[in-house]
């Protein structure tokens, strides 16, 4: 069992399951976040479950920052190595000519990602967090729509926003098809799996997109 | 034709190797690569300093010891051939040609152009074979039907030359595609089953100790092998390895 | 002439084998545990047989001047192998494949030796199947089969384009089976510089590091020699730039006898020379003589027409070319064996009807062969009238799933679409018949020291059919010498490992180390290349595809007086303590510089023509070959005497008691 964990395959297994789940996790965020901009009442309700449900709260919410921290890590401890591989580097490397920018730079889309994140948790997570336990308030099942319009109104943030879910969109492009590479699927399926990846790399993230920019065009005014 | 070469000289394993540059002349379209540089070695000898060392044998594309990393691909700008048959109508009067060694930690340089390629032996040494002595009284060859297609696949996988242009092309290093070849022309055919389990583990284990990169799917081996072998290959030695995993 | 003694074993030929087998010694599993045993050359004959000793229990060391045992030049054979398998169902057995393989050599075999090939043949499909070797199926599930050349049943078993590849590769694998159970030790990038006799015997051999230069010694109880064929005397050849006679050399100047050195095979169907900077020549399979027509031009003038450009070949009318094979043979027509296909081409191009710039070249056309499969391909897909094109691009695919890895080689090599327009090709230096000289056991004229594959000259006399160099390297390796070396080994049982710490040692190291202090000090103005071309451009101008006694003289005096020149001018840069490629080239083309000079008096000796030696003065009034059975029914043995012009003739008379012997006709 130690060879498995060991093992350059598995590793990249988990990295492809890991990565799998923050997919899901992304088209699931994706449908609560539209409701934002067509349902504010349906918004309000649902962030309010998943605020306070405690089985989001204390068994999702954990795997899904499990999930975070082992992609990252594994993402990085696989990075060195590749790294390693190569300890002298060429004096001329064409790497476009055989492979695709995107699928090259995973670490860079995957590090900018992850900065975001950091922006991200902080600008929502933590806010929650010393909302709820810190400062100890009341729940109430009305203000996330408004708190989150209000997120969007430096310009700064949202453009941030915009940079953080192309890049999400390059790493998506790669990252999801190739999944199903390490994980040994490749067959009749394949060229659909890359459709969709296609569809969904870009459709997300620009869903993503164009409710950062509704909000902070149309800002509530009070 | 004239171009202007830049070329990776290094003494030995243990010296520091460097850029040097070569200006060569009267260069024919219908050399090959390797026929180019024998012209530049000739020249070299004859001003009485050391020609460039560089593997090569068959000189047909198909013995995998020609190597060269040729203005950054392995095997050069040309898809599907090996350095000796790259042939310089390929190439521009007034080139600027940078050719450098397979880069890998696992390849390590022995001198100019040559590099140490004998981790893939030890891939191979440790697994990649069907147990079987010679006896002269195993089955009749036909005893086992085998499905024309698996067989064509197997094929396909086993005509891998072991050059190594798919651990120079990837950025990582990785020797997936290589090991995947062999494990998938056994995981093809009915013979190779009985010892799928320990081979595709045995030579996955052995891969990694060589300090090999890890595969990350960029593809870029497919399109450098000189024998077109594809990444079907890999997923099928990542199903391999995961099922043996589960089997214990 | 009394130690020529082939020890071929009495009674009928189809139980010699056998019967030998029953009769000699064997070795204890337990003692062959200390039994040591050197194989040179890693390619098919000296893969299986590293094999094949180690899984018997031998202690293995192998070695090969290449950085990996699968690099070996037998990787390089594309059509087939050949094997007496009949799953056809065209009357093939075990005595048509030993008499095609008699006659297509031109009786110039020994009856026994090919016997045994053909009895072991159908054992090495199995073999290499059971090693997990991807041969060619039909739709069915079982193994395909294609023909060649000079044989009228379908006995060659395939895989692709790149069946010397699978083949080489499985004895690979089932090397590296016994590497990782530690019964092989592999010496790679190591190269044979001298063979050690201790009381006579084969006991080990001197070898170079060629990345450290270092010079090492390796004992055995005995040593097998499975190091390919000469054929880059000629310096342009289909082998490898490597390839090399060294070890064989070595082992006659210590007491091996050379047979055969003049047979060699010229390969009809290479791709022709481009210039003076060619390195080597490249092989189109003979497989393609399946489909392929060969034509030249039937008058000179469009012939010349086609050299300037000014005419090409596919708008030469049907009427105005001549296929000549199907011409002069009309019973084999364009599958007569190698050595004939070889002298017609040379014939016409001699005549002046080459079609390249050099006016050596024919060509090799699928057009017909491409219509035909489009047509048929047209009917099976229910297409009744189908126009000429759709033919032609069905046809094209057909020819595509067959010969595409062919195709796309030349394409690259030539610069020109073989499917649109015909291919070139012309002869080309390919194999070697002649090799060390060996018993029935494979074993030479010293004790100990065996030779296998293509370094011997035991089965394809004077000419070599297609696909059989695989199935005898394989014979050899995988079938016969792991067993007769064992009744050679059974004396050794008590003898304990051969110490390296002995005056015979100690005396051909220092041979060896002044041998190299010799080549690095002439210091002089040319490179080794400049020497091989030299040698070259003399055995194929005077030893090449058809010889006579004036140039064979001549080749001798200019071979003698170019390895003086040699010896005396060569220039070789750098140093002996690290790799050094032009040293490793300087010492092998030494030894092409003798063994040249003995090839030259050994085709001067036979006054005949048979297979590939074509001697001008024996000819038939239409130009066939001439053989001489009465004077030259014997193989030629040559013992080393010093000098070349000094080595001493022994003959091998061969028996034919199986075979009447014939003209071969092909007509």
């Amino acid at each position: 069992m130690s060879g498995l964990i060991k093992s350059s395959i598995a590793r990249k297994v988990v990295m492809a399951l890991s990565g799998l789940f923050l997919v899901f996790f992304l088209g699931q965020h994706f449908v609560i976040n539209i409701t934002s901009v067509i349902a504010p009442d349906t918004f309000n309700s649902w962030s309010h479950f998943m605020g306070y449900n405690p089985l989001v709260q204390y068994v999702l919410q954990p795997i899904l920052i499990a999930g975070v921290v082992v992609h990252f890590v594994m993402g990085i401890a696989l990075e060195l190595k590749n790294t390693r591989a190569r300890a002298v580097k060429y004096v001329k490397y064409s790497g476009g000519s055989n492979a695709p920018w995107i699928s090259r730079n995973m670490i860079i889309t995957g590090l900018v990602v992850l900065a975001f994140l950091g922006l991200h948790l902080y600008d929502f997570w933590v806010h929650e967090m010393v909302y709820k336990y810190i400062e100890g308030h009341p729940e109430d099942a009305t203000r996330y729509h408004a708190e989150t319009v209000e997120k969007f109104v430096p310009v700064w943030r949202t453009v941030l926003y915009v940079i953080a879910f192309v890049l999400l969109a390059l790493h998506l492009l790669h990252g999801f098809a190739s999944s199903f590479q390490t994980m040994g699927i490749n067959n009749k399926y394949s060229s659909g799996i890359k459709t969709f990846t296609k569809i969904y790399a870009v459709a997300i993230p620009l869903g993503f997109v164009l409710i950062a920019i509704y909000h902070h065009l149309n800002p509530i005014t009070h | 034709m004239k171009l202007n070469l830049k070329i990776w000289r290094q003494k030995d394993a243990k010296s520091k190797g460097q850029m040097v540059d070569y200006p060569i002349k009267g260069v024919e379209g219908d050399m090959s690569f390797l026929e180019m540089l024998d012209v530049l070695n000739e020249e070299l000898i004859n001003k009485g300093e050391e020609p460039v060392e560089f593997d090569h044998d068959c000189r047909e594309g198909i013995c995998g010891t020609c190597s060269l990393q040729i203005n950054g691909e392995p095997h050069g700008p040309d898809r599907l051939v090996t350095t000796c048959q790259l042939h310089m109508r390929k190439f521009k009067d007034g080139d600027t040609i940078v050719i450098e060694p397979f880069r890998a930690s696992a390849f390590p340089v022995i001198k100019d152009l040559i590099v140490d390629r004998s981790a893939f032996d030890r891939i191979q040494q440790a697994g990649g074979y069907i147990s079987v002595n010679t006896s002269g009284n195993t089955v009749d060859a036909n005893a086992i039907p085998i499905d024309k297609h698996a067989a064509d696949e197997a094929m396909d996988a086993a005509t891998c030359i072991g050059c190594g242009a798919c651990v120079a092309a990837c950025k990582n290093a990785s020797a997936m595609l290589f090991t995947s070849a062999k494990v998938s022309q056994f995981a093809l055919l009915p013979q190779g089953q009985v010892e799928a389990v320990d081979r595709v583990q045995n030579m996955v284990r052995q891969m990694d100790l060589e300090g090999f990169g890890n595969c990350t799917n960029t593809g870029a081996c497919e399109v450098e092998c000189p024998k077109g072998i594809s990444l079907e290959n890999i997923a099928r030695m990542n199903r391999e390895y995961l099922s043996a995993s589960l089997k214990g | 002439m009394g130690i020529l003694d082939s020890k071929i074993p009495a009674g009928p030929l189809e139980d010699k084998w056998t019967k030998h087998k029953n009769t000699i010694d064997l070795v204890n599993p337990a003692n062959k545990r200390n039994i040591d045993i050197i194989v040179v050359g890693t390619g098919l004959a000296g893969g299986s047989a590293a094999a094949t000793l180690a899984e018997l229990g031998y202690n293995v060391k192998t070695f090969c001047y290449q950085d990996s045992p699968r690099r070996a030049h037998s990787i390089a054979a594309q059509g087939g192998i050949n094997a007496a398998k009949n799953y056809q169902g065209d009357g093939d057995s075990n005595y048509r494949l030993f008499y095609d393989t008699v006659k297509g050599g031109d009786y110039r075999a020994r009856e026994a030796n090919v016997y045994r090939l053909a009895e072991v043949s159908g054992n090495i499909i199995d073999q290499c199947v059971a090693q997990g070797v991807p041969f060619a199926r039909e739709y069915g599930g079982l193994l395909d089969n294609r023909s060649f050349g000079g044989v009228l049943v379908s006995r060659t078993f395939y895989a692709k384009g790149q069946t010397g590849q699978q083949l080489l590769l499985g004895a690979y694998a089932a090397m590296n089976r016994q590497i990782n159970r530690g019964k092989i030790q592999a010496y790679n990038r190591h190269e044979m510089m001298d063979l050690v006799k201790v009381d006579g015997k084969a006991r080990g051999i001197i070898a170079r590091d060629l990345v450290t230069g270092e010079i090492e010694r390796h004992s055995a109880h005995a040593v097998v020699l499975a190091t390919g064929g000469y054929g880059n005397v000629f310096f342009l050849s289909t082998n490898a730039m490597g390839s090399n006679v060294m070890a064989a050399w070595r082992a006659h100047r210590r007491g091996a006898h050379f047979a055969n050195p003049c047979y060699t095979q010229i390969h009809p169907t290479c791709i022709p020379v481009s210039g003076d900077h060619q390195s080597k020549l490249t092989l189109m399979s003979e497989s393609l003589r399946n489909d392929g027509r060969i034509w030249v031009p039937k008058r000179l003038e469009d012939a010349e027409a086609i050299r300037n450009g000014n005419l090409k070949p596919t708008q030469l009318k049907e009427e105005d070319r001549d296929y000549y094979l199907e011409r002069r043979y009309p019973a084999f027509g364009n599958l007569v064996p190698r050595d004939v296909a070889s002298r017609a081409a040379k014939e016409r191009c001699d005549a002046g009807f080459g079609v390249n710039k050099t006016g050596e070249a024919v060509y090799l056309d699928f057009a017909a062969a491409i219509v035909r499969y489009g047509k048929e391909k047209a009917l099976i897909s229910g297409m009744k009238d189908a126009d000429s094109q759709t033919i032609r691009n069905l046809g094209e695919e057909v020819i595509e799933a067959k010969y595409g890895n062919l195709f796309q080689m030349y394409e690259k090599i030539v610069d020109e679409n073989p499917y649109k327009t015909p291919m070139m090709i012309y002869p080309a230096v390919h194999y070697t018949m002649g090799g060390l000289w060996v018993d029935y056991n494979l074993q030479t004229t010293i004790e100990g020291c065996y030779a296998a594959g293509e370094a011997n000259f035991s089965d394809h006399g004077a000419n070599r059919l297609g696909a059989s160099a695989l199935m005898q390297g394989l014979a050899d390796g995988y079938f016969v010498l792991p067993y007769t070396i064992g009744d050679y080994l059974s004396q050794d049982i008590r003898t304990g490992t051969i110490s390296t710490d002995s005056a015979e040692f100690d005396a051909v190291e220092k041979e060896v180390r002044e041998r190299i202090e010799k080549l690095m000090s002439a210091n002089g103005t040319h490179s080794v290349d400049y020497y091989h071309k030299k040698l070259g451009k003399i055995m194929w101008n005077k030893c090449g595809m058809s010889r006579n006694a004036k140039e064979l003289q001549e080749a001798i005096d200019e071979i003698s007086e170019l390895r003086a020149d040699f010896w005396a001018n060569v220039k070789i840069p750098g140093k002996p303590d690290g790799m050094n490629q032009e040293l490793e080239k300087a010492g092998r083309v030494a030894d092409f510089l003798e063994l040249g000079e003995l090839f030259a008096k050994d085709a001067l000796t036979r006054n005949e023509s048979c297979g590939g030696h074509f001697r001008e003065e024996y000819q038939t009034p239409d130009g066939e070959a001439l053989r001489d059975d009465e004077n030259f029914k014997f193989v030629s043995a040559w013992e080393y005497k010093g000098e070349p012009k000094d080595a001493v003739l022994h003959k091998e008379d061969l028996v034919y008691e199986n075979i009447e012997l014939k003209t071969r006709s092909y007509k």
